[in-house]
């Protein structure tokens, strides 16, 4: 009878540790976070606050979402765009969102961008910079239009126009040469697809699709998908027919009882 | 190219120049405004002379994250003593609470600070809080990445008992020439002056700064195109 190990009672196993050690010292990468090699930008126009981001989301060198969201709600007056780790910028933005409408409640009043940017940073700060968010929050509040950037270890500034993520250097070059005081609304949405755009075409970790959000006093438009600078340019001018089901290849069929021999040893099993 | 993605990644530092300036009256705080990661200039324009109360400000060097909170912190306490107090805090209190966090946490912490203010009981006072959490009062203090050029200078052109011009125009001229041999240093001076009637913030934009040796003036840039005109030091 052969001898097999059997697991032990109850306990975790760490076989996978051993194994994932050996795999890294024979120099096997693990696997990727899904981040989302970024463009976003955000810039102060005449009557508000203008954010912009692309729709890449990438693990690696693998595109894994064409069109994703990294515009993320915070307050009905709030926006923030995220880059970085997806995750970590989804359950950072989710968070704070959540501590915001609480202290809403709590206040009756209009959320401040300088609350959420204070919950964010020091959330961000706790973790030291483990916790992969970059973001840009901007909105309009009772003192007025707001534009901070903030970064993983918890920094923050405060700026008239702001880029970040990967793309960020090719979008500031945008911002930098094109950017003044006192934008209306429609030169203001033009020079943030500019930069996004700028972003989507130079640098590899953004691509896709601009997402465009405008905040006003009062008022917001959330401008999903603004441009579409990368249609499917190729389709098939016959269309595409796949099979309704699998061929069938093989019809012989071979009996396993009689290449295995089933050895019945131990107890039956009692409950 | 030196400038890698890595760089985008790193934590923000203000490789910096940061001056405090005792005079005849008062403080004199003065700053750059470069903010770097890596390579990359994360903000070019940003304020390093933060205020902590009405009558004291300081100017914050290192990690851009751990020096805006302890900042934020000193603030928050300071409130609350200015409250249990019924007056005023001294630039001594604020300066020890600044001292008291860089040193118990120093493990955690990369950031130095030079803190400025006037109070009624000591005047015009600056206090270094440097790397490990030590408190050090001096007549002037220097600090970040550019103050290394500086040394000698301040040694020969500080004096005692300068005027309220005197000291701004010291502090200028030293920012510029830490601005000018200093890579991790640049953009515009900033200054903030603290004295009995209150504080006054100043702005020198940097094609208006001093030219120093093999620096050459302005040619055909961006801001000649524009045809716009630098705006005058700015008083808030």
């Amino acid at each position: 009878m052969a001898v097999t190990e059997l697991p032990s009672k109850g306990g975790f196993s760490f076989d996978l540790c051993r194994r994932n050690d050996m795999l890294s010292k024979k120099g096997t990468k693990p696997p990727s976070y899904r981040k989302t090699g970024t463009t976003i930008v955000g810039l102060i126009f005449q009557d508000g606050v203008i954010l912009g981001a692309d729709t890449r989301a990438t693990a690696g060198s693998i595109v894994c979402d064409k069109n994703c969201e990294k515009i993320h709600y915070m307050a009905p007056n709030i926006y923030c765009c995220g880059a970085g780790t997806a995750a970590d910028t989804e359950a950072v933005t989710d968070m704070v969102s959540s501590q915001l409408q609480l202290h809403r409640y709590h206040t009756a009043r209009e959320s401040r961008v300088v609350t959420a940017l204070t919950l964010l940073k020091s959330y961000l700060f706790k973790y030291q910079g483990h916790v992969q968010a970059a973001l840009v929050l901007g909105g309009v509040d009772v003192t007025g239009p707001h534009l901070h950037t903030i970064y993983p270890h918890g920094s923050t500034d405060t700026l008239p126009f702001a880029t970040m993520g990967s793309g960020s250097l090719a979008a500031m070059a945008v911002f930098e040469s094109k950017y003044r005081e006192g934008l209306t609304k429609e030169e203001g949405i033009s020079l943030v697809s500019e930069a996004i755009c700028s972003g989507i075409f130079n640098d590899l970790g953004s691509g896709s699709n601009v997402d465009i959000s405008v905040i006003t006093k009062g008022h917001k438009e959330y401008l999903r998908n603004h441009q579409l600078p990368n249609p499917r340019s190729y389709v098939s001018s016959k269309g595409y027919s796949f099979p309704k089901k699998t061929d069938v290849l093989l019809t012989k069929i071979t009996p396993l009882k009689e290449k295995v021999e089933v050895i019945e040893v131990g107890d039956a099993m009692e409950e | 190219m030196d400038l890698n993605m890595n760089d985008l990644n790193q934590p923000h530092s203000m490789g910096t120049t940061i001056i405090g300036v005792t005079y005849n009256g008062g403080v004199v705080l003065g700053a750059d405004s470069r903010t770097s990661t890596g390579m990359y200039v994360a903000n070019r324009a940003s304020d390093k002379i933060t205020q902590l109360t009405d009558n004291v400000y300081i100017c914050r060097s290192g990690s851009a994250a751990d020096s805006q909170i302890v900042s934020d912190y000193v603030r928050y306490f300071l409130h609350q003593h200015t409250i249990q107090l019924g007056q005023p805090a001294t630039v001594k209190v604020a300066a020890n609470l600044v001292r008291l966090l860089s040193y118990n946490n120093k493990n955690m912490l990369q950031t130095g600070i030079i803190v400025g203010g006037w109070d009624k009981y000591e005047g015009g006072k600056i206090y270094g809080v440097p790397l490990g959490g030590t408190i050090i009062e001096q007549p002037f203090a220097i600090g970040g990445s550019g103050s290394s050029y500086l040394y000698g200078f301040f040694d020969q052109a500080w004096r005692e008992g300068m005027t309220r011009e005197e000291a701004e125009q010291l502090v200028v001229k030293a920012v510029s020439l830490a601005i000018a041999r200093d890579g991790a240093s640049g953009g515009v001076v900033r200054t903030v002056t603290i004295n009995s009637e209150g504080m006054t913030r100043k702005f020198y934009p940097g094609d208006k700064l001093p030219l120093w040796h093999e620096e050459l003036e302005p040619h055909n840039s961006l801001l000649d195109i524009l045809n716009n005109p630098g705006p005058e030091p700015m008083n808030i």
